[in-house]
């Protein structure tokens, strides 16, 4: 168990480092940099006009779509991390197990590659 | 020793506060932000208890996926801010008995392991002081507990359709690429040869 | 006292020092890394490229650093300021965190963890944050618009690439960085064709072809490198999410991509190349030390990568969401079948 968490400790460590120096970066320009702001140079520079109206605003909901399929793959992908790795102990029984559970969501993805739900227009 | 304690403190303050403040922010986008930031922090609460699977499993799915979600769902959401405060109170009944429903729910768990110490380890695999967390899991999760493994597969599978059967609307007039037919297309069923006299036109 | 020495603040120190050193390399390695991309690319348009700054411009990134540091940070006056710094800074964090669990030689890794491959999935999971809330907290519509976007294409193949991988521990059986590269040190093609010293026929990338060419791909998708940049393309759009950015936040920004770009060379090599271990296993080629058969080899990925900027014209997003889901997809899953089939049935599995 201790061993366990030894083996992290050098992570929280590399973080920590990484931290310091991703903030020297941040804040150096701030510390040495020359400032004169202006209300023109504060603006919002989108491509060069001036916003028209609020950047907060409705979007497809296709990335929704989207995520929600990302999600359900990725738990896939979830389950056969720990299939993977005993793969060789867990027999024919394991392998046909994880064959059905592919299997299942194999049907899913065909019904949305057949409603066109992969399509991008 | 003292060094876990120390982070265990660390990560259950911090998952603590981030959910105060899940509900407490003012702006939908920062409520999510925290919300991941409580995912990471249980995520290292998991690893303090040596369940490392789980812990990245969560950061993997929870925080890398679903939180995603969240945020595409809180920034699409186009709506008054202020007025939807104003129903805040509105929910509190509900919000509340739902937060007693849960408290008991964790009263009767935690209750019964204090009436009777051996009731925790019954019907669940014993721990092995062998291989790794994600080994022991995989060699019961696919054998032992197949039935939860393909109902999960199962739930998956309504998900993937009532995701699509929800939110799928198809545009009307979209020119779509289709590229198996552009790759198919040649010469013959695409040019016409026509020899026209001078002076006519076609 | 001294037993707090020597059983907190000695190893403490340890561990500080080699952090700050991988760092240290890494980071100028990243600077070269850059400098080469460059090169590369003039080099194929038959440009010099930089060549200013030092010897044959060699300190180009250097400069580039120094001119970054002294340009004005602005902050746009709608932005939320908070998460608008925050965001640099977690892409920097996040993708140097990767190398936390990263062997670049027998041995030579910070930390040696049983799930190190799952941990390098799960930061490169996170890595799409920073994206969205530097898009988000810009308050400006390109660059919101272009987050979304770059966040659709970072999920798409990122499930991929998690099918590849999956192949890869198949053949593996374990999740830890090293126990993969030594897998490919022992056994393989080569044991099974009877020439164990030729270890070169062991590497993943001969009987996974296909598999490495998809994880190849997706890395370059991952990162948002080009073809597959299209929301930022730096020559036609402005910069995509990182429009609002300037001085070190919008270089923080480059940083991490690069460095991102860099684990994943590193994890190429890690899991189709054999990591550190020689090509042939005989005399010459083992005198040379692990670390530099793992450069060579993370190196000659990325020359793959820059030439592929470098000759590659953009893909339409339509066409990206395309091959992730219908062609990487189908086919990588295909590929978890197929490989777990071959290995249960000929008994070969680890």
């Amino acid at each position: 168990m201790n061993d366990l968490l030894s083996n992290y400790l050098p992570i929280a460590v590399f973080i920590g480092v990484a931290a310091v120096i991703g903030l020297a970066l941040l804040i150096a320009p701030f510390a040495v940099a020359y400032k004169s702001p202006d209300p023109e140079k504060l603006s919002a520079y989108e491509c060069g006009f001036n916003a028209f109206d609020d950047a907060r605003m409705k979007f497809d909901v296709r990335f929704y779509l989207v995520s929600i399929l990302f999600i359900i793959f990725d738990l896939e992908v979830a389950f056969l991390f720990p299939w993977a790795t005993v793969f060789g102990d867990i027999g024919w029984f394991g392998f046909w197990s994880m064959m059905v559970f592919l299997g299942v969501l194999t049907i899913g993805f065909v019904y949305e590659w057949k409603k066109g739900a992969l399509e991008w227009d | 020793m003292v060094l876990k304690a120390l982070f265990f403190y660390l990560f259950a303050a911090v998952t603590v506060a981030s959910a105060f403040m899940v509900i407490s922010a003012r702006n939908p986008v920062h409520s999510v932000l925290f919300l991941i930031l409580a995912f990471i922090n249980a995520a290292g609460l998991f690893l303090l208890v040596g369940a490392e699977f789980l812990a990245m499993i969560l950061v993997v799915v929870y925080v890398g996926a679903v939180a995603v979600l969240f945020l595409f769902v809180v920034m699409m959401l186009d709506v008054d801010f202020v007025e939807l405060r104003q129903g805040f109170l509105q929910y509190l009944p509900i919000g509340s008995v739902l937060g007693a429903v849960l408290l008991v729910e964790l009263l009767m768990v935690l209750g019964g392991w204090a009436i009777d110490p051996g009731l925790v380890g019954k019907g669940a695999v014993p721990i092995t002081a062998t291989g790794s967390n994600i080994e022991q899991i995989g060699t019961v999760l696919y054998t032992k507990y197949v039935f939860f493994f393909q109902a999960s597969g199962l739930v998956l599978l309504v998900a993937m359709v009532g995701a699509i059967v929800l939110t799928l609307r198809h545009k009307e007039g979209v020119r779509r690429q289709d590229i198996s037919r552009q790759v198919a297309r040649g010469p013959a069923s695409s040019i016409e040869v026509v020899s026209v006299e001078t002076g006519k036109g076609l | 006292m001294a037993d707090f020495w020597s059983s907190y603040l000695w190893p403490l120190i340890i561990m500080v020092a080699q952090s700050v050193l991988l760092m240290v390399v890494l980071l100028v390695v990243i600077a070269y890394i850059l400098y080469a991309d460059r090169k590369i690319w003039a080099a194929v348009q038959l440009r010099r490229g930089p060549n200013v700054v030092g010897p044959w411009g060699l300190f180009q990134s250097f400069a580039d650093l120094l001119k970054f540091v002294l340009k004005e940070p602005v902050i746009p006056a709608g932005a939320s300021k908070g998460l608008f710094l925050l965001a640099p800074l977690i892409t920097v964090i996040l993708s140097l965190a990767a190398w936390a669990v990263m062997p670049v030689a027998q041995g030579w890794v910070i930390a040696d963890i049983n799930v190190g491959i799952l941990y390098i999935f799960a930061i490169s999971s996170l890595s799409v944050y920073g994206i969205i809330m530097g898009g988000w907290a810009s308050n400006s519509k390109y660059p919101f618009l272009a987050a979304l976007r770059s966040a659709a294409q970072m999920v798409s193949y990122e499930v991929s690439i998690g099918f590849v991988i999956i192949t890869v521990l198949l053949c593996a059986g374990s999740l830890n960085l090293s126990a993969i590269v030594h897998a490919q040190e022992t056994r393989g093609l080569a044991s099974l064709l009877g020439v164990p010293w030729l270890t070169v026929l062991n590497w993943y990338v001969i009987p996974l072809f296909p598999m490495f060419v998809i994880f190849f791909v997706s890395a370059l998708a991952e990162t948002n490198r080009p073809p597959f940049d299209l929301v930022e393309a730096e020559s036609e759009l402005v910069a995509g999410f990182m429009v609002e950015y300037g001085s070190t936040p919008y270089m923080m920004f480059m940083l991490g991509e690069y460095v991102a770009i860099a684990t994943m060379c590193a994890l190429t090599t890690i899991l189709f190349l054999g990591g550190w271990t020689a090509p042939i296993a005989l005399p010459p080629f083992t005198w040379i030390p692990g670390i530099f058969w793992f450069l060579l080899k993370a190196l000659l990925v990325f020359f793959m990568f820059a030439m592929v900027k470098a000759f590659v014209p953009r893909y339409r997003y339509d066409q990206l969401m395309r091959l992730g889901w219908k062609v990487f997809l189908p086919i990588s899953l295909f590929a978890v079948v197929a490989v777990a089939g071959f290995l249960r049935l000929t008994g070969l599995a680890p």
